[in-house]
């Protein structure tokens, strides 16, 4: 108190040397109001005395406390000017002027008691003359006036007439211009003083305002480790310390609550990443893999061959050809997913461009890839080829072509051997029959018959030489007599019986016997048909003989004719189907009908079909009935044999699709169990079959041989196929003119 | 009649498949979600075996998974983990929206997680079950080791990547399980031998990669997830077998000091992806015992193969052993010494490009000084200058190879791929045979299989000679019979001449080959129709193969004539 009590004695001495002053401007008259001003503005220019006090003034001063005690002064000061204020009236214009000189006044009265004014200053409060506060200054740019005072009077502005160019020229003239600074709460401009751009400076530097201050002294450290012995303040513990606080005890129950509720959660435990692994499988757990029954474990990726080596043999890098081939192909097509390249040395191995994405593909197999288990099929080849009796140990067979016929000019369609074996038969298109004999392949006998021969046929009766011949709608019996006496007056008597007179019924053949020419050359009798006959067929008793006119629209398709009596009749009242071939049972009397798909059997005593088979091909080309009675094989034009088991079914026991081509003949050996087959790829097959009595025992079908040797004319091979009736010999005609004999 | 009618698709093939969609409805999952869930747990579509009858009828094309499956993975615990985390992802955007920091931050620090340990348990019940499955790991920890910063994955995945494979090697070099290795142009293939399974596995050549835009990171990166828990607890557990410490220390290791840990830690990672030290044992045994394998009287041949291939292993083994290697700067460094370290031998490097160099350039008693450069400048005496391919063909020959092939500047010898086992009929490349006959002990100069090689030519075209000779008698005769006959056939008389027979020497093993051939060509006509499918289909690949076998014979034949003609042209 003391102290501020002096401050104020000092400014009101102060106070006083302003008075008398301002006294000496008082004297001044109005018109140097503005000189006045501008004395203010420029302290520096103003009289020399002022300036000298000033200089010294700053030298003592260092700039903070400088400002500091310079506002507190100022504000006594103020004060001061209030008394004043009170005692007269001042005009407003001087007041300002006052006010610079009250500063310096005070400062001055400072210099004498600085140490006192260190110890209590604390204030560092801005300028306050003007009472507007921290608000954008122009705002009063249309006013006279700048503010208020502390009184609440009008401070007003300095009538100030610098325009730009005084400016100017200030700036090149004033050597004090840099250090100019304009107050804009004051509107004044303050020149700084030597200290105070020094002050400037340090702080621009970043060092200590005060030049005297020693950052780098010794620091006293209050708050260590050590217990002190005594507390830093002297200050009594407040009450609160001892009493548990409320807030705090609010705000933990809250915890407590959103703990209890589960909204916090403690904080998770980070495990470490290096202690994360252990020994998984130090228990095996066989339960678990109970689960596994349906899994499928993925295959590995194929291991690299040669082609993917950076350095690989000459022989699997890529030729232009195979490039281009390669480069063409659909990436799913490829054989190989990249091209193989030769490096000379592995520093010029580059990144592989694909790798990321093969690396993908794979991820896409193992997840998204269905499996299935495939069973791969690990097969030797060779197991898969049935195991067959050796043709060796099934001879004997045909196994060589020993003969060859030659006469015929035209494909020679159908062929037959006498029941004595001795002589062999041939129809042919070039309109002839010839009669070879079998062991000499000589020609005994050709018969002109004037007309394509369709089929010929041996009489089976080994007592009667005679030869069934079909060509266009005629079936002509010839008689070769080629034969012992016997057997020729045999079947002399056998032409010769009486006809039985029948009225023809118009569609019925008729027979007739042969003059002239035709008789010399032995052909006895001629059964008109109504239709073109493609085939007859004896019965092994030689009376009865079968000839077909296959016709799709009528019933009169097969005729009968018993040869004893000259007699004709059709066995069939309905139509069923294109005829393609019959036969007669060896022994029983039945009847085999190939119709295009099927084999009717009908039994000729009880006049009914007993059974039909389904042969299961398109079209049946030749049938033939085994020796036995118990089996039938039927040659198709889709290259199949069937084979069929009476006694098992009606299905072919077995298919054999041995031929390339359609086949055109089958036949059955009489007393060895072979049988052949002949088709128009020009081959001949013998196969062995042989049937057991034990109807338990199915037939055994070893294909035995493939003779070869017809020549292929005309897209024709092999058109007839017949056995010898004794020998293991095989006859075959084909379309190249020719007869062969395999024995 | 009676009861009630059987209603379609309710028993049998239909009701044990399901379709993805209803799979995925079934769970209640998201398709990104279900499809993690599959590769997690290794479920798979089944490929149904009716279609038709699975589909309901249609055929319209859609995978199938086993309904067991799906139900097995109702019960997965994951699933729950995999809605929380929807649920947090939800969370965390609502307080991120409502810029609630604090809530974010608590948010974070309980983010859900997951073990996948269980799962690996249970797809691998035995350890044997996992370390056949461990390939496509291998390959794909190796190749996102790889990587680099891009942001394609998790810089942490990287770096477990990293340290797994890092750890993998060790291992593979402390048991010298390495078998064969083969440098492709995709990569280098590495295949070792780990109790008792072939492990194969593919690593990068070092390059930055090209990310291509078409592959889903996801996918891949879930695969890692799941691999990488895989190969740790598969590393631990082979580390465990051979008695070492893991996670792996390397021997000599400088003591821990507190303050520099993480600093040492990462030193540790360095030299142990140098790979050229020796790991720390948890019992510090020189050598382990090898348990020797009983006699069993039984079998002697079987035991005595049995030994001899341990006893080949062994040697291969120790191939390098003895041998001080030195790298360039050029070559792989990483693949080279752990290949090397893998059989015995010692390695080092320029200290500059690499941690854990053992010996310098002018070490005196290095052997091979391994060189990827058209030549060098300063050549020590007492040293081979090798290129890198003559270490792997070693390690495929199982033998030291002579050296001389793969000097400096020399055209390397084809590198052929030690997975390929040729069968009877296969093509053998000239380069594997040569490899094989040193394998057997012999030394075959180059000048005398030249020769071989010319004279079986000679006899191979001697052998058509004369085959062409017989056929062209028996032409002959065919002809002169077929000239008769057609004389005949015209009507004209036969010249009627006799002329001398000639005694046919009939070769009886001809005869009976052909009479057995015409035996297999009747049975084969007997075979019934579905076999003879599979015969023509398995007869048809057979000679395919004989035809690509022969292709590239023609191929090399070629190319060594071509190579010949050049080599005369020179010499003139």
């Amino acid at each position: 108190m003391e102290e501020s009590s002096s401050n104020v004695l000092s400014s009101e001495k102060s106070g006083k040397m302003k008075r008398t002053k301002k006294r000496n401007k008082g004297e001044g008259d109005g018109d140097e109001e503005e000189e006045q001003v501008f004395n203010f503005n420029k302290p520096a220019d103003k009289g020399d005395d002022d300036e000298d006090l000033s200089d010294s003034e700053d030298s003592v001063y260092s700039g903070l406390e400088d400002s500091g005690s310079d506002s507190e002064e100022r504000e006594e000061g103020s004060h001061d000017d209030d008394d004043e204020d009170d005692d007269d009236e001042d005009d407003a214009d001087g007041e300002q002027s006052q006010q610079t000189e009250d500063k310096k006044k005070g400062s001055e009265g400072e210099d004498e008691k600085k140490a006192d004014e260190y110890e209590h200053d604390s204030s560092d409060e801005e300028d306050i003359r003007n009472t507007v506060g921290n608000i954008p200054m122009e705002w009063y740019k249309d006013f006279p006036h700048i503010g208020y005072d502390l009184d609440g009077k009008k401070i007003y502005k300095p009538i100030r007439n610098k325009d730009e160019l005084d400016d100017f020229l200030d700036k090149m003239e004033n050597p004090d211009y840099w250090r100019t600074v304009h107050d804009k709460q004051t509107e004044s401009d303050i020149v700084l003083s030597d200290e105070q751009v020094e002050l400037v400076k340090r702080l621009q530097r970043g060092q200590f305002g005060d030049v005297s201050f020693n950052e780098y002294q010794p620091s006293v450290e209050f708050f260590s480790n050590e217990v002190m012995l005594h507390p830093v303040t002297n200050r009594p513990a407040d009450k609160r310390s001892f009493i548990p606080s409320l807030t705090e005890k609010e705000k933990v129950s809250k915890l407590v609550h959103a703990i209890k509720m589960g909204w916090i959660k403690p904080r998770r435990v980070e495990d470490d990443s290096r202690g994360r692994y252990y020994d998984l499988w130090a228990t095996e757990d066989s339960s678990i893999l109970a689960q596994h029954k349906m899994h499928l474990p993925a295959p590995k990726i194929p291991l690299p061959g040669h082609q993917e080596s950076y350095n690989p043999p000459p022989e699997y890098l890529f030729t232009d050809e195979e490039r281009a081939l390669w480069e063409q192909q659909d990436p799913s097509d490829r054989k190989l997913p990249f091209v193989p390249k030769k490096f000379s040395s592995l520093r010029q191995v580059p990144a592989f461009p694909r790798f990321i994405h093969e690396r993908f593909e794979r991820c896409l197999d193992l997840y998204l890839c269905p499996r299935q288990r495939k069973m791969r099929v690990n097969v030797n080849p060779e197991d898969l080829i049935p195991k067959l009796p050796k043709p060796k140990d099934l001879q004997p067979f045909p196994t060589t072509q020993s003969l060859v016929y030659r006469g015929h000019s035209g494909l020679v369609r159908s062929i037959s051997v006498s029941p004595s074996g001795q002589w062999l038969a041939s129809g042919s298109d070039d309109g002839s029959v010839r009669f070879w004999e079998v062991c000499s392949s000589r020609c005994v006998k050709t018969v002109q018959v004037g007309g394509a021969v369709k089929s010929v046929a041996w009489n089976p009766n080994p007592s009667v030489c005679l030869l069934a011949v079909a060509l266009d709608s005629v079936v002509l019996i010839v008689s070769p007599s080629l034969a012992d006496k016997q057997v020729i007056s045999a079947s002399e008597r056998l032409l010769a019986g009486q006809q039985e007179e029948e009225p023809s019924e118009g569609a019925g053949p008729v027979w007739s016997e042969t003059e002239g020419e035709e008789l010399s050359q032995g052909i006895r009798l001629k059964i008109q048909h109504p239709k073109a006959v493609h085939q007859v067929a004896w019965h092994a008793k030689g009376d009865y003989l079968a000839s077909v006119m296959p016709d799709h629209s009528s019933n009169l398709q097969v005729f009968i004719h018993q040869l004893s009596r000259r007699r004709s009749q059709n066995p069939f009242r309905k139509n069923k189907g294109l005829v393609q071939c019959v036969s007669f049972h060896p022994v029983r009397p039945y009847f085999f009908v190939a119709t295009q798909r099927s084999v009717r059997i009908y039994n000729l005593v009880k006049q009914e079909m007993t059974k039909k088979l389904q042969a299961n091909s398109k079209w049946i080309s030749s049938m033939a009935v085994h020796p036995g009675g118990d089996h039938v094989i039927c040659g198709s034009y889709d290259c199949r044999l069937s084979w069929f088991d009476l006694d098992l079914s009606t299905k072919p026991y077995k298919m054999l699709r041995h031929h390339k081509k359609a086949v055109r003949g089958v036949a059955y050996h009489r007393s060895y169990p072979l049988f052949a087959s002949a088709s128009d790829d020009g081959s001949v097959i013998v196969c062995h079959g042989t049937v057991y009595n034990d109807l338990l025992q199915n037939p055994l079908i070893v294909p035995v041989k493939v003779l070869r040797g017809h020549v292929i004319t005309h897209d024709l091979g092999v058109l007839d196929v017949t056995f010898h009736p004794t020998q293991p010999w095989i006859f075959s005609s084909g379309a190249d003119a020719t007869i062969r004999l395999f024995t | 009649m009676g009861g009630l009618q059987k209603k379609k698709f309710e028993r049998g093939a239909a009701t044990n498949y399901i379709t993805r969609n209803r799979a995925r409805k079934k769970l209640m999952l998201s398709l990104p979600d279900f499809r993690r869930l599959c590769i997690l747990k290794g479920i798979y579509p089944h490929e149904p075996k009716h279609k038709k009858k699975v589909n309901k009828g249609s055929t319209a094309p859609r995978t199938f998974y086993l309904m067991k499956d799906i139900r097995f993975l109702l019960h997965e615990p994951i699933v729950g983990k995999f809605r929380e985390y929807k649920i947090f992802v939800r969370k965390l955007k609502k307080a991120y929206g409502k810029t609630e920091w604090s809530t974010v931050e608590r948010l974070r620090e309980n983010k859900p997680t997951y073990k996948l340990d269980h799962i690996i348990k249970e797809r691998y019940p035995s350890f044997i079950d996992a370390l056949r499955d461990i390939d496509d790991a291998l390959c794909m920890c190796f190749l996102f080791s790889t990587f680099a910063r891009t942001g394609k994955c998790h810089v942490q995945t990287i770096q477990l990547c990293r340290r797994l494979t890092v750890e993998w090697m060790n291992y593979v070099i402390a048991s010298r399980s390495l078998r064969k290795v083969f440098i492709s142009i995709k990569g280098i293939y590495y295949q070792a031998e780990v109790m008792g399974q072939l492990i194969t596995w593919l690593v990068p050549y070092q390059f930055s990669h090209d990310h291509p835009t078409d592959v889903d990171y996801r996918v891949m990166a879930t695969f890692t997830e799941f691999y990488t828990t895989l190969l740790g607890f598969v590393n631990f557990r082979l580390y465990h077998s051979l008695n070492l410490l893991y996670p792996p220390k390397v021997c000599r290791a400088p003591k821990l000091i507190p303050g520099l840990q993480s600093i040492l830690l990462f030193l540790i990672e360095q030299k142990l992806s140098a790979l050229s030290a020796s790991l720390a044992r948890v019992v510090s045994s020189a050598e382990e015992e090898e348990a020797e394998l009983d006699q069993f009287p039984e079998d002697m041949e079987k035991m005595e193969a049995r030994e001899k291939e341990q006893k080949q292993q062994e040697a291969q083994r120790k191939m390098f052993q003895g041998l001080k290697f030195f790298l360039n700067r050029e070559v792989p460094r990483e693949s080279l010494a752990f290949v090397i370290r893998c059989f015995g031998g010692e390695v080092s490097w320029d200290k500059s490009i690499c941690i854990g160099s053992t010996y310098d350039v002018t070490d005196e008693t290095i052997t091979h000084h391994i060189v990827d450069r058209p030549n060098i400048d300063k050549q020590y005496i007492n040293r081979y200058y090798i290129q890198p391919q003559w270490v792997y063909d070693c390690v495929n020959a199982k033998i030291l190879l002579p050296v001389e092939d793969y000097f400096i500047g020399v055209t390397l010898p084809p590198h052929l791929s030690p997975f390929v086992e040729e069968k009877e009929g296969d093509y053998v490349p000239p380069e594997k045979l040569k490899i094989m006959a040193l394998q057997r002990g012999e030394n075959p100069g180059v000048n005398e299989e030249e020769e071989e090689d010319e004279e079986e030519e000679e006899d191979d075209n001697a052998d058509e000679e004369e085959d062409d000779e017989e056929e062209e008698e028996e032409e002959a005769e065919e002809k002169n019979l077929k000239e008769m006959e057609d004389q005949r056939s015209q009507g004209k008389s036969l010249q009627v001449k006799v002329t001398p027979g000639k005694v046919k020497v009939e070769n009886p093993a001809r005869l009976e080959q052909e009479e057995k051939a015409e035996e297999k060509r009747l049975a084969i006509m007997m075979m019934k129709k579905k076999e003879k499918y599979l015969y023509d289909k398995i007869m048809f690949g057979k000679k395919r193969k004989v035809r690509e076998a022969n292709k590239l014979a023609a191929k090399r034949k070629a190319h060594d004539d071509a190579e010949k003609a050049k080599k005369k042209k020179a010499r003139k």
